[in-house]
């Protein structure tokens, strides 16, 4: 608890504070001063005006937060049937399934990045296929494009959603599938009416666990987006590290901690109902 | 089912098979050869980045290991206690905030805390302290679901026969979750062996872990030895995970046959 409390809780409250002090010349001021018995706390809000007013900023929030909800929505889309077919498989087979699923998950995540980034490439694998075989005249872009991107962050993050899916949908009393078909629902109604309300749990678990991280990440839009990508991880890096700009860094992440805030928060309360049976 | 497959493993199979390309040309074939393994065993640079990735990994999965099973029992074992939800939220949060957000923050705190007493230097120790934040987060989650299926009366029956607590979790619940603590330490191990972001805001000059190396290798386009050290990462890991689900298999069925063959007694 202390451990937490310390490392990460503080953080924050260190960072909001940075985040209204301003800049010296090579380093942020303190906010509090203390000088002919006085105590003075100067507040500096011009890094947040700042954020209001340059619309690159309010952009980039916006692109982020689009790119992250394409990818949770084409996530969803391939692990829900993928984690469906999975929980009704034979039971002696789950446990290969699973562990196919989670295999890529334990080798490196920056090297699957990579791997994409060889794959994607003007003169990557898939154009130098498509050339040999003379399907395509010249080679296609689809490296640093939205495409390359959300590609990458699908890759990355399917596993995440298809675990709690799976754990959800394992779990799932048949029985009542049965009781409706019995009452005559067809099993397309069956399957609307009966499992997709039951996996609810499972469904905004997963999505939180996708979309949160995909909003901040900082190292795919680095090696695969481009241009046109604008991604929040990687203008709060390029303050931070290039511009050396903390205080304006840290004002980037106090306006992305309060846009996640509410996703957040519907994780921790279905983490609580899908750790259960998450194995 | 099987595309999902091929969109999983495409790609890193790809990897491994260009690593022995002879060209210097990552994706043009120009015939097998090891001439990149060759060049990555004389590449300094990976190699002490390695060592290092390495000593904190281990460092790593030990403390997050036990800082989370000692979160995971707190929060199984009493329902309510004041500062329960927000221990919980705090517990789960890291598994989830972009990481950019935890390293500003971290390296910020790290700051003023040198500020006000000179240390700590960022480095190994800082890169281990962030590390373990996130290490535990996978920890709790994966001790605290082989808790919940746990049966209470286990514990129960050892008490009522006469164990103290302390004896209870050594000698009933240690042994019986020591399987989940097992893959919560290699889980956290290879998580910080591969991790990018919060290394590269924590650690400091004299520092520089092996995925920060291979990540600015990456950053400026595509390079052979990116890919001779991912072949070995998969070989090291698959190796690992094949090893380690045997073992958790075999344990589990002599588990099985021991709680048979203890029903068949009574």
């Amino acid at each position: 608890m202390t451990f937490l409390l310390a490392v990460f809780l503080l953080p924050f409250m260190v960072v909001f504070k940075i985040s209204v002090s301003e800049m010296d010349t090579v380093f942020f001021k303190d906010i509090w001063t203390w000088s002919d018995e006085l105590i003075t706390l100067k507040i500096k809000i011009g890094n947040y005006i700042g954020l209001a007013k340059d619309s690159l900023y309010i952009q980039t929030y916006l692109s982020s937060i689009k790119f992250a909800a394409a990818t949770t929505l084409i996530c969803l889309l391939i692990a829900y049937p993928f984690a469906y077919f999975m929980a009704r498989s034979p039971a002696d087979r789950r446990p290969a399934l699973l562990m196919l699923v989670m295999l890529p998950f334990w080798t490196s995540f920056l090297l699957r990045v990579y791997a994409w980034k060889m794959l994607l490439a003007d003169s990557g694998v898939f154009n130098n296929i498509a050339l040999t075989l003379g399907v395509i005249g010249e080679p296609v872009k689809m490296m640093n494009t939205p495409f390359s991107l959300v590609l990458g962050m699908v890759y990355t993050y399917v596993p995440f959603m298809i675990l709690p899916l799976y754990a959800n949908l394992v779990k799932m009393d048949l029985s009542l599938l049965e009781a409706a078909l019995d009452l005559g629902a067809t099993p397309w109604q069956a399957f609307w009416r009966i499992t997709v309300p039951l996996s609810k749990s499972g469904i905004i678990a997963g999505s939180m666990l996708v979309f949160i991280p995909c909003v901040g990440e900082f190292v795919i839009p680095e090696l695969l987006g481009g241009p046109q990508t604008l991604m929040i991880g990687r203008v709060l890096w390029d303050e931070f590290f290039s511009n050396n700009d903390w205080p304006m860094a840290a004002a980037v992440a106090v306006v992305m901690v309060l846009l996640i805030i509410v996703p957040l928060a519907l994780f921790n309360k279905y983490q609580a109902e899908s750790t259960g049976a998450r194995a | 089912m099987g595309s999902v497959f091929l969109f999983l493993y495409l790609p890193i199979f790809t990897l491994i098979v260009l690593s022995f390309n002879a060209s210097p040309m990552v994706t043009n074939w120009g015939g097998w050869s090891l001439r990149w393994y060759v060049a990555l065993a004389k590449d300094t640079e990976i190699i002490n980045g390695f060592l290092l990735s390495l000593r904190i990994a281990f460092l790593t999965a030990c403390s997050s290991v036990v800082l989370g099973t000692l979160a995971a029992l707190s929060l199984h074992r009493f329902k309510r206690f004041p500062g329960r939800t927000l221990f919980a939220g705090m517990v789960n949060s890291p598994l989830v905030m972009p990481e950019v957000i935890i390293g500003l923050s971290l390296l910020l705190m790290l700051v003023s805390v040198q500020r006000l007493f000179g240390f700590p230097e960022r480095g190994l120790g800082t890169i281990w302290l962030g590390h373990t934040l996130l290490g535990m987060a996978y920890a709790t989650v994966v001790v605290q679901s082989r808790l919940q299926e746990m049966s209470p009366s286990l514990e129960e029956a050892a008490q009522d026969l006469g164990c103290r607590p302390l004896q209870v979790f050594f000698l009933v619940t240690l042994p019986l979750i020591s399987q989940a603590i097992g893959s919560a330490w290699l889980l956290t191990f290879t998580l910080s062996l591969d991790d990018v972001v919060l290394s590269a805001f924590l650690s400091g000059p004299g520092s520089t872990t092996m995925p920060i190396t291979i990540f600015s290798r990456a950053r400026l386009g595509l390079s052979p030895s990116v890919n001779t050290v991912a072949t070995l990462t998969v070989a090291v890991v698959s190796v690992g995970v094949f090893a380690a689900s045997i073992l958790i298999a075999r344990a589990e069925r002599r588990r099985a046959q021991e709680m048979a063959a203890a029903y068949r007694a009574s």
